[in-house]
Order: C-alpha cells, then structure tokens, then sequence
C-alpha cells in the first residue's frame, strides 16, 4: 500500500520518493546502490521520528483522521480471533457507522463494538463517514445488553466525527440514543474497556466510551466539538481549527494529565496507518492489561467502580468544603 | 443636569428621576410570535407567556422555580461549587472574563440553579437552567450541582424534576464538560434504583450534550409548546443535508408527533401538571376536592 502523506510530512514524502526511484533504477544489475537505498531509509525513519516528536495538536488531528489509519474492523481481525458480526437495532435498520460483534480474546470471548469508517467512496457512504444514526447506537446497545447477559466483556473503538446531524436521526431520536447508551454503560455488569482509536468525537463518541478503563491511541483525538466547529462558533471562522485544537485540549497527553483516560498506547514511527500490524500487537497488549485490572471484580464492585470514576469528573471549587 | 434639577432640593430629585425610570424601556414588550403589544407587568404576572397566543418566552430559572416552588421550606443545593477555568481556555475573550461577565449580567455563578422545596405540599428536589448564563451550558459546576441534587433525592427518598434550557455542553471546559454528560446520566441510574421519579422539563431550547444525556431519560418527559428540542442544531443540519428542514422540525409538537416526549405542557399548568404526575407515580391516594 501506499502511503498518502500529510501537509506536514512533505520532507518525508520526497524522500520516500527519492527511495522509490532508487529502487526502480536498482533493478538494472549492473549498479549497486542497495547502501545508498539502506542509508536513505534510515533518514527517512529519523526523519518521521523528527516530524512525529513535534506534532501540533491541528497536526494530531490530522493523523487522527488519515484515510489509511486502521479501523475497528482492520482490529477486529489482526487483534481478535472468531470474530461474527452481529446486526441491527431490531427495530428499524442496521447501521454500517458502527459495526459489532462476538469474538474471541486471548481465547476469551468478548464482544467488539465500534465505529467504522470506510476506506473507498462505496464504502465511505455505506458508513456514512463513521457517523452512526440512533439505529447504530441501538445497536450498540443491543450488543451490550447481550454481552451482560452472558456475563462477556465489551471491547468498544472509538472513531467518529461525530454522530450524524441528519433530518431523519433527529426524527428518529438521535438525542435519547445516545442517552440512553450512557445511562445503561453506567450501570452494566461485565467490563467495558474503551479505545479512541482514531477520532473522538464529542456525544457520538462518548455513546460507546463510559468505560472502566479508557484508553487512547498516542495519535487519536478526543473532544467536545470538532476544532472546526469549535473554531466556528468560538472564533467566528473554520480557519482558526489549529487555534482551537490547542486550546480545547484534544491530545492524548494532555487528557492524561487532566485523569480523563487511563492510559496512551504508543503507536508505530510515523502514525498507526504506517504499520497496521505492529499497532495491533501494541494494543493488544494493552488491552490485555486493562482487561485484567477489572475482569476478577465481582459485578457490583465493577459497577460501584465506575460509578466512582464517573463522579470524579469535572473540575470546581466548592467553597464549602 | 439641567439647571432646574440643580437648583432643587435632594428629596424632589429622586422622587423625580424614579418617575423618568419607569416611564421609558421595558415598560411595553412586542410578544416575538404575534407581535401583540404587550404590557410587561401582564406578561410577567403571565410567567413571560403571551395572553393572546400563548408563545412561551424564555423564563430565567429563579423566576421558574419562584412559580414552581411552594413558599416555604425551600434551601438550595451545590451553590458553594463555582466554576474554575482548568483549560486556561481563551478565544476572543479569556474564559475566565466571559464567566465574569455572565455573572454580572445574571447574578448566578452557573448555569444550574437546585433547590429542594415543594411542590403543592409534595416535596421534591428541583434543578433548574439559566440559559442566560452562558447559553445554559453544560460544565463541571452544571454536572456537580445536578449530582448533588440527585444525590440528595436519593437520600430524602423524594422525586427529582429538571428543567432544561441550554445549548449543550460548554466549549471552554473541552473534554472534561463532554464527560459531564456520563456524570449526570450515571446519577440518575442510583435514583431508579430507589425507584424514585425523575421528572424531565425541556424548555426552549434544549440541543447538544444535554439533550443527549439525561433530558430525554425521564420517568416522564415534558415538553413546554413550540420549545426547540433537538441533538444537532438546525443550521448543521441544514449544512449538512443541503434540505431545507420540514416544517416546525425540532419543535415539541413535532416530538411529540414522532413519540420522543409524553406530552406537551403549558407553562402557567406546570406546577399543578408536575404535582398531579408525582402523585400519581409515588402512588398517592386522590386528593379531596
């Protein structure tokens, strides 16, 4: 595959083209330039390290959105195994934005909700761009409630926009789908590990991500609006996104330190979408461990837990206290 | 000063310049939806809906509460939680001076007002929204208060009841306001389990995060007539579909009509409205007469 490069990774992006043509004239025997071709890679990669170190957090948000960063079905195969999707809110329509399902992991089964993005036009417009309608979060809902039941984990990714500004998901109760998805993640009794994998954003995302633990891919983004839309509202202009994604706080670190997510899962040299495989093994991993911080709880405790976590949240001085 | 004023004793002074005060602004209101004249006292003494077409203004949240309440036995909850700017948020202006300003113009410190009172001798704990401080945003302190009174709910064993104005969560408080929306919705599962009431009043207008989180997760959901309800707000929609919206979208008719909320219900009935449904579910006897 391809990379496609960012706006900011042009020095990367004509070195990369330096060694593909390198490569194409080593193919004649007659000259060596294997060394030259080795030694140009090895830029290249000091290079990305270089560009990737002194990411802006606009920067972030573009890496968050790469057309080739992988998804939560590219996870569903390369982390979890015997994955079977699961369809549809029962009631109305199955919605591609957010796709779910039982599988297995470490042998274990579990059940994988998240939103899909899609890679081509087709399939770009069967996801509708990741942003789900009520249906897709009924659906979410439907899969969580059948994870309780059988007493299985819920592994969510989260990657998305937003949730859909449509005429029919706000006829069809946009609002209380996602409400009601947080209410019942506040009280379900198996655990629910969260991943921004890609995007987070604002309502669309937090309607699969009321977690035990919440973790966050080292170049994923979570917010309360788009830096475009806050950029609008706030600063009268869409221009002003890089102005806003600094001062609302989007990146990973810096939701670290303010206790909004557990933990930063570091991804390959170059963003996930360089190395699909080598990020999955990564997240594994952790996902492993997070699992293991609450899978012995007993349900009340898990469940008392979250409440806790979920209370804590906010910053306010109480003057009686 | 003029001359006149000048030359004249201070006690004729202020009696004068108390007459010119209540003679010019605010005396007469035009109703925005018939353009009725309207005289504000009437309007006032109406609860801000107008006596010709019954369009309900918006009401600031003391003067809701004010209607609501029963006069005696009120205290109200979470007013020493005050907001700080953790984000050192700034876009035009810093956060800080914007919640300056909000205070000045409001006299509140944040957009949720929760006082336990009651309600035609039924006790209850209200939390109430002023859109007017900061378009009644959702941030750390509206969360905090909302769970607080909740909380106390749940501890009297009494219903909780709120009434919503607001356009979402609050932008200048980033991710931390977006996990209000897990904060508020999460408290309320503890009131279900007491099996207590939790009543949901969507005022005008009622978008975004909240709308999104625990207004539509009421026992009974109410809505006050031609109230704007809705996820996203209707210019995104329109941006984004590139249709121009049906007729009366997003208003509570229109919820109504698609089954999203119980039933609509006019302001100046509320009070008796809220009381009668509390009964009803806390299953109290008819009461005489």
């Amino acid at each position: 595959m391809k990379i496609a490069f960012l706006d900011f990774e042009q020095s990367i992006a004509e070195l990369e083209a330096k060694i593909d043509q390198l490569r194409f004239v080593q193919d004649d025997p007659a000259v060596d330039i294997s060394g030259e071709i080795a030694r140009l890679e090895k830029k290249s990669l000091a290079l990305s390290k270089d560009v990737y170190a002194k990411l802006t957090p606009w920067q972030i948000s573009q890496v968050a959105r790469h057309p080739q960063r992988p998804y939560t079905l590219d996870y569903a195969g390369l982390i979890f195994t015997d994955f079977e999707e699961l369809h549809g809110d029962r009631a109305f329509a199955d919605d591609r934005a957010i796709v779910g399902g039982l599988a297995r992991f470490n042998g274990q089964s579990c059940m994988i909700i998240g939103h899909q993005k899609g890679r081509d036009t087709k399939e770009k417009i069967l996801r509708n761009f990741g942003m789900p309608r009520p249906e897709g979060y009924r659906k979410a809902l439907r899969l969580m409630r059948l994870a309780e039941k059988f007493g299985i984990p819920v592994f969510t990714f989260v990657d998305t926009p937003g949730a859909y500004p449509g005429i029919g998901a706000e006829e069809r109760g946009q609002s209380e789908a996602i409400g009601h998805n947080l209410y019942v993640m506040a009280e379900l009794k198996v655990p629910i590990i969260s991943t921004v994998i890609g995007e987070g954003g604002s309502g669309g995302a937090l309607a699969i991500a009321v977690a035990d633990q919440l973790l966050m891919l080292q170049y994923s983004t979570y917010s309360v609006i788009s830096p475009e839309g806050c950029a609008s509202i706030l600063w009268k202009s869409a221009d002003k996104a890089s102005v806003a994604a600094d001062a609302m706080g989007i990146t990973a670190p810096r939701l670290k330190a303010l206790d909004l997510i557990d933990r930063i899962v570091d991804e390959p040299v170059g963003g996930a979408h360089r190395n699909h495989v080598a990020m999955a093994q990564t997240l594994k991993l952790a996902l492993h461990d997070a699992l293991r911080q609450v899978a012995d709880l007993e349900a009340a405790e898990l469940v008392e837990n979250r409440l806790k976590r979920l209370m804590s949240y906010g910053k306010f001085k109480d003057k009686a206290a | 000063m003029s001359w006149l004023s000048k030359l004249l004793p201070p006690r004729i002074k202020k009696d004068d310049s108390a007459v010119k005060k209540s003679i010019p602004e605010g005396l007469w209101s035009k109703c925005p939806a018939c353009e009725a004249v309207l005289y504000r006292t009437d309007l006032e003494s109406n609860q801000l809906v107008c006596p010709k077409c019954g369009h309900h203004q918006r009401l600031r949240a003391r003067a809701r509460l004010e209607t609501l309440l029963d006069a005696d036995g009120r205290s109200e909850i979470g007013d020493s939680v005050l907001p700080v700017d953790a984000l050192k948020f700034k876009d035009s202006r810093k956060y800080t001076e914007r919640l300056s300003a909000a205070k000045e113009e409001t006299g509140e410190d944040d957009a949720l007002v929760v006082i336990q009172g009651k309600i035609r001798g039924q006790p209850a704990v209200v939390a109430c929204f002023e859109f007017d401080f900061l378009g009644g945003s959702m941030g750390a302190v509206v969360g905090e208060r909302f769970v607080r009174g909740v909380q106390v709910a749940e501890q009297q064993r009494i219903p909780f009841i709120c009434f919503t104005a607001t356009g979402g969560a609050r932008m200048q408080e980033g991710l931390l306001s977006l996990m209000q929306m897990a904060k508020t919705t999460a408290a309320l599962t503890q009131l279900s389990r007491r099996k207590l009431p939790f009543i949901s009043v969507l005022t005008d207008p009622t978008m975004g995060g909240v709308s999104a989180s625990f207004a539509f997760m009421g026992d009974v959901v109410i809505a006050e007539p031609g109230a704007l309800i809705g996820f996203a707000g209707p210019r995104v929609i329109e941006q984004t579909v590139r249709e121009t919206l049906p007729e009366g979208f997003q208003r509570a008719e229109f919820l109504l009509d698609k089954g999203a909320i119980d039933m609509i219900v006019d302001r100046r009935n509320m009070r008796d409205k809220i009381a009668d449904l509390l009964s009803l579910l806390t299953r109290q006897p008819a009461q005489e007469g």
